[in-house]
């Protein structure tokens, strides 16, 4: 079993308190209305699938029923690091340490599958970007 | 001033009330008395339960001017009046337990309201929905330790300290009030399995049930 760090209860916990939620800082689109249909498709049905560095929204249900994010490593499983909402993470894909780094590891934005599939948050992913849809 | 409608949950006079256990204890009953046990289950029935949410300094500020205890701002700390009667323990960064006396709670949440008048808060009378065990005696630990994950080691877990956490596949809020004194509280709904399970985890060092 995992232990996972809480930042509100500020302690290690067993993983059968938490619930994973998903990928973290997906932002919707500030006008929905004026958005195109691409990029609404891309808010609401296309996710990263990263081998690598994955940020993640995760829920401590049993515990103090916060959200909060986790910086996980999709090849080994390790847990990175967590934070609380709002934050944003010091780990990413482009910042991991070289030693932590695994011989085909892709950046977080190189999970995108679908042509035209867009990052939802520029501001994470956007170094990797370019590189990851040649 | 709050403009909030309160209800007192408690009814006037002395109806007959039954604890989330009266059907346990009927069904069930309680263990034949040991000799020496290695644990002891009371069940703390009828006590008022307060959930306060909203922000931690204008809420210390109310359970100062009406409990005279100091909201625990630190995660999963638990603070206790002198007769150990009244507590606050924090569930979340928004979110303490207050638990007192049984009849006191309806009076309590009127003076808190009072005390927070327009602030951004909520206080929600639980007393119906859960009830307070403690585990007394040399063993309390071990029942413990087949029951949750969480470290229950003194060095973990000194007194002053309380979470929630799963207990038996079911959740808990898990307390350590005093040294010698472990306290679960517990949903209604999960009470009879949690007296079952307790039960049927202490039985090897002998339990009994005070009522
Ligand atoms: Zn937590």
């Amino acid at each position: 079993m995992f232990h996972i760090y809480c930042p509100y209860c500020e302690e290690h916990r067993e993983e059968e308190e938490f619930h994973p939620k998903g990928q973290a800082h997906i932002q919707r689109p500030e006008d929905p209305e004026a958005c195109s249909d691409e990029a609404w498709g891309d808010y609401l049905f296309f996710r990263d699938n990263p081998r690598g560095v994955h940020h993640e929204l995760w829920v401590h249900a049993v515990g103090c029923r916060k959200f909060f994010n986790i910086t996980r490593h999709t090849v080994s499983y390790e847990i990175l690091e967590t934070y609380k909402m709002g934050e944003q993470p010091t780990i990413t894909a482009q910042n991991l340490p070289g030693k932590d780094k695994q011989s085909g590891v892709q950046a977080a934005s190189g999970g995108w599958q679908t042509v035209g599939a867009r990052p939802e948050s520029e501001a994470l992913n956007d170094a990797s970007n370019q590189g990851a849809r040649v | 001033m709050s403009d909030v409608r309160e209800f007192n949950t408690r009814p006037a006079g002395s109806p007959g009330a039954e604890s989330p256990l009266a059907w346990s204890f009927q069904r069930q009953g309680t263990p034949p008395r040991e000799a020496k046990p290695g644990v002891t289950l009371r069940e703390k029935a009828f006590l008022g339960h307060l959930v306060l949410r909203g922000g931690a300094i204008v809420l210390d500020e109310a359970v100062r001017e009406t409990l005279g205890l100091a909201l625990p701002a630190r995660p999963n700390a638990l603070v206790q009046d002198a007769s150990g009667e009244r507590s606050i323990q924090w569930l979340a960064p928004d979110e303490w337990l207050v638990i007192v006396p049984g009849g006191e709670e309806f009076a309590l949440e009127s003076q808190l309201r009072q005390a927070l008048g327009q602030a951004h808060f909520s206080i929600v009378n639980v007393s119906g929905g859960q009830t307070v065990l403690t585990l007394r005696g040399e063993n309390a630990r071990e029942v413990l330790m087949k029951s949750t994950p969480y470290d229950i080691h003194p060095q973990a877990f000194p007194v002053g300290k309380g979470v929630s956490t799963v207990f038996a596949k079911a959740t808990v809020v898990l307390r350590r009030p005093a040294e010698d004194t472990w306290e679960l509280v517990i949903r209604r709904s999960f009470a009879d399995y949690c007296y079952r399970w307790l039960l049927d985890a202490a039985a090897e060092y002998g339990v009994i049930v005070e009522r």
